[in-house]
This record gives C-alpha cells, sequence and structure tokens, in this order.
C-alpha cells in the first residue's frame, strides 16, 4: 500500500511530466484553452496511462524485447480507439472539443515513456498506480495552464464568470500565442526556482541540472532527444553521453541505486536524452 | 483546381500546423537551432508527410471504408506510419545515398512526430480524396518547414543577443514562437 502511495505522489509532484519532465507538450499546448478542457484531456489520458500499464505490465513475460515498441503502440493505440469510442457516446461535447486530439494520444510521448520505463518492468498492480499517479499529474499541470488561459483569457474559470465587470479578457491568451507565452513564463519560472536551489546546493549530488524531457533540453532532443530514445539502435555519440552520465552517477557516490524501483522509472528515460 | 489551392494555402498558413495546432512541437523546438537542420528537418517531413498522407489516404478509401472498420483508422495509420518510415529509411540507404546522407538522421525522429498521424487523421476527418490529401498533406509539411526554418533563422541571430537568465534556451525560443504564431494570425484574412 505504501507503494502505492509513493507511485501517486512520484507521478503528481516529483516526476510531474508536464512540470519537471515535460513530456506530452503537444496536447499540453493545443487543448489548454480551457479549465474543462485541460481536465478532460488529462482524465482521458489518464484512463488510456492506467489500462495501457496494467496490459503491458501483465504481458511483460509474454512481448519479446525486440518487438515490444510495435507491441506497445498497438496497446496503446487498441485502448485510445476505446476510449475514443467511448467518449463520443458518452460525453459528445467533449469529444467535440478535444477533436484531433484524442487519437493523437497515441503518440503522447508520456504513455510509452511509461511503458517502457516503468510497466515492462514491474508488477500489475504498481504499474496501475503509477499510471494513475502520472496520468493525474498531468490532469493536475492541464487543469492549472487552462484555469490560468481561462481566466486571463475570458474572465472565466471552469465556466463561471470570476473576473469583476471592468475586466477586459486578453483574448490572445485563449488563441494559440496565449499557449507559447504562457509555457514560456512556466517554464522561465520554473528555470529561476531552479537555479535558486542549485546555488543553494552545496554538494554536486544536490545539484538539480538533471537532463529533461524533450522540451527543456532543446539540443539533446534534435540529435537524441523524444523520438529516439525509443529506439534500439541508438547512435554512437549517444551512447558516449549515456556512458558519461554513468559514469558521473557514480562519482556523485551512488546516490540512485539501480534496485531503486522508485527511481528507476523516467530516469532511465531521461538517460537516453 | 481553385479548391486544391486554396486547401493547399489553408494548410501552409491560415492553419500553420505548429504554430496553430500544437502538432509537430518536439522537432520545432528541438532541431531549430540551426538554419542548415531545420531545413534538413522540414525536407524529411515534407518527404514523410507527403507519402504517409497519400498511404493513409489510399489504405483508409480501398481498405478501411470498403470493409466498414474506419474505427480501426488510429491503430492502422500509427503502424502504417511506423512502417513507412523504416521503409523509406532502408529504401533510401539503398539507393539513395545521398539523400539519405542528409535526411538519415531526421528519419526515425519523425515516427514520433504527431503531425504524420495528424494529418492523416485530419484528412480521413475532412473525408478529402486521395489527390486532396496529398496536396493538404504536402502543403502542411511545407508550412511546418516555413516555420522552422524563421525560427531557426531568428534563434540563430538571438544567440548575440543578451537574454535574462531565466529565459535562456527554452523560454526565450517559446516566446519567440509565440510572436511568430501572432504574426502567422495575420494569414486568416486569406480565405
Amino acid at each position: 500500500m505504501n507503494k502505492a502511495i509513493e507511485r501517486l505522489y512520484n507521478g503528481l509532484v516529483r516526476e510531474n511530466p508536464t512540470f519537471v519532465l515535460t513530456l506530452g507538450m503537444c496536447p499540453t499546448l493545443a487543448v489548454t484553452t480551457s479549465a474543462m478542457n485541460g481536465l478532460g484531456m488529462g482524465l482521458t489520458t489518464t484512463a488510456v496511462l492506467v489500462l495501457s500499464n496494467a496490459l503491458i505490465s501483465l504481458l511483460r513475460k509474454v512481448i519479446p524485447n525486440r518487438v515490444r515498441i510495435p507491441a506497445f503502440i498497438v496497446i496503446i493505440a487498441s485502448f485510445v480507439t476505446v476510449v475514443q469510442l467511448l467518449l463520443q457516446a458518452f460525453l459528445p461535447t467533449l469529444y467535440d472539443a478535444l477533436g484531433i486530439y484524442i487519437p493523437l494520444i497515441v503518440v503522447n510521448c508520456i504513455i510509452l515513456g511509461r511503458a517502457e520505463a516503468y510497466a515492462y518492468k514491474n508488477p500489475v498492480l504498481p504499474s496501475v498506480f503509477d499510471g494513475l499517479g502520472m496520468g493525474l499529474g498531468f490532469s493536475f499541470a492541464l487543469t492549472c495552464i487552462g484555469i490560468f488561459r481561462e481566466l486571463l483569457g475570458a474572465g472565466e474559470i471552469f465556466g463561471c464568470h470570476v473576473m469583476p465587470e471592468s475586466y477586459v479578457p486578453v483574448s490572445i491568451f485563449i488563441m494559440a500565442p496565449g499557449a507559447f507565452f504562457v509555457l514560456a513564463m512556466l517554464t522561465a519560472l520554473q528555470n529561476k526556482i531552479r537555479s535558486v536551489a542549485a546555488s543553494r546546493a552545496k554538494t554536486p549530488s544536490d545539484r538539480t541540472e538533471k537532463p529533461q524531457g524533450c522540451s527543456s533540453d532543446c539540443e539533446a532532443c534534435g540529435e537524441s532527444g523524444c523520438a529516439m530514445r525509443f529506439y534500439d539502435d541508438r547512435s554512437g555519440q549517444k551512447q558516449d553521453t549515456e556512458k558519461k552520465q554513468d559514469t558521473e552517477q557514480k562519482q556523485e557516490g551512488k546516490q540512485e541505486p539501480e534496485t531503486d524501483a522508485s527511481g528507476n522509472g523516467m530516469k532511465e528515460v531521461e538517460k537516453n536524452d | 483546381m481553385t479548391n486544391l489551392i486554396l486547401i493547399a494555402i489553408g494548410a501552409a498558413f491560415v492553419n500553420n500546423v505548429v504554430l496553430s495546432q500544437f502538432l509537430g512541437l518536439c522537432p520545432f523546438l528541438g532541431v531549430s537551432k540551426k538554419v542548415n537542420t531545420a531545413a534538413g528537418m522540414g525536407a524529411a517531413v515534407i518527404f514523410v508527410i507527403t507519402l504517409a498522407s497519400a498511404v493513409s489516404a489510399v489504405i483508409d478509401t480501398y481498405i478501411l471504408q470498403r470493409w466498414d472498420i474506419t474505427y480501426l483508422e488510429t491503430i492502422v495509420f500509427i503502424l502504417v506510419i511506423a512502417a513507412l518510415v523504416q521503409m523509406v529509411e532502408m529504401f533510401l540507404k539503398k539507393a539513395m545515398p545521398g539523400l539519405y546522407q542528409s535526411l538519415g538522421v531526421y528519419l526515425p525522429l519523425i515516427t514520433t512526430n504527431c503531425a504524420v498521424l495528424g494529418i492523416a487523421l485530419t484528412n480521413v476527418q475532412k473525408s478529402y480524396d486521395i489527390l486532396t490529401s496529398i496536396v493538404n498533406g504536402f502543403a502542411t509539411a511545407v508550412g511546418f518547414t516555413i516555420a522552422i526554418v524563421i525560427l531557426a533563422g531568428i534563434r540563430e541571430k538571438m544567440e548575440f543577443n543578451d537574454v535574462p537568465k531565466a529565459f535562456r534556451g527554452m523560454p526565450i525560443t517559446l516566446v519567440t514562437a509565440g510572436l511568430m504564431a501572432i504574426a502567422f494570425c495575420g494569414f486568416s484574412g486569406l480565405l
């Protein structure tokens, strides 16, 4: 039970997919025009993530290592189709609002990332809670961004008017450019917090500058990020950087032992960046 | 003919794939440090998206719709795209080593580019025929290339600017992309 709570905490706070790992940026920017859409997208992704994590974890001894990525993709795509049909039948307004971004959950980095990094290596129950934690973390982040954009752009939260009458909505925030500006501010804020934290940290093992997901480490993304991390035949350059990071970790006095299941998850994906 | 031109302009400028639909953000932000690499990525994207929209339109018309299994489109398209990228890579390696040299690095990156799947699905949703799908795919990819090359050009200039520390790297790129998105809003009067 402790493990379940630990997985939830991990997904919501410690390895929050949006704010900490910066994975799955496309839906994050596209559907957060209102808090409701953000929450809907987050919960849809959560459903797919929990189901796919559970099934992949059940099948982890059956799926051969070499064809695991296609197998994951087929499993994820099946669940996405199921969820899409359910939404179309029971929540048609949300289905219309999210539109093309529902089938595009298939290519969301978070889901494939969790399948590869956690569900394929761990038993069913922790995997389910891992999916739940990550999904809720994603929903939380999307709802926050959605609230922020809806408040500035329309003066409402979840459709309720909250700003005073005299407030003129800055409609650019619910249009496409606003998404970029809000994310830029959030990332800058995060950089600021991180640099303050880094200047406080005294020992090298405390430093917080880990390689991040695809958006915050742009240089890495281009050569070996996002897509390449799922490939088996990695380029030599990336293996070098992997080795370097491995030795770095060893020098740090093995702060993160390999057997530590909690930290084992996303860090492996991060290493590949 | 006019219809096709209108669709092409709409896909390339008015509903720009990155700046207004947020598809393919990963390569847009990741591979836009230098104009050369950005152009390479753009060329690879044009190549793959045009091919993928053609193949997926053919599959949709002659297989999925005939057997009435269009609800499988997401699964079929993602597998087709992944297989297609692999095949294109192997084919180029054998047949056109020169082109492979220039595109090779970017090809595998494109599999997880959501723009490819997104355009295949958009074509189906708007029930375009095969020719229209190809034109739409090509124009969308051209729009992507235009956006990424412009962003790379701005970022090259920005190297010499004094950016506040917290905004260096990712945030200032996002602000630039936001300003570009505002500029591209100007095209919405075209159609």
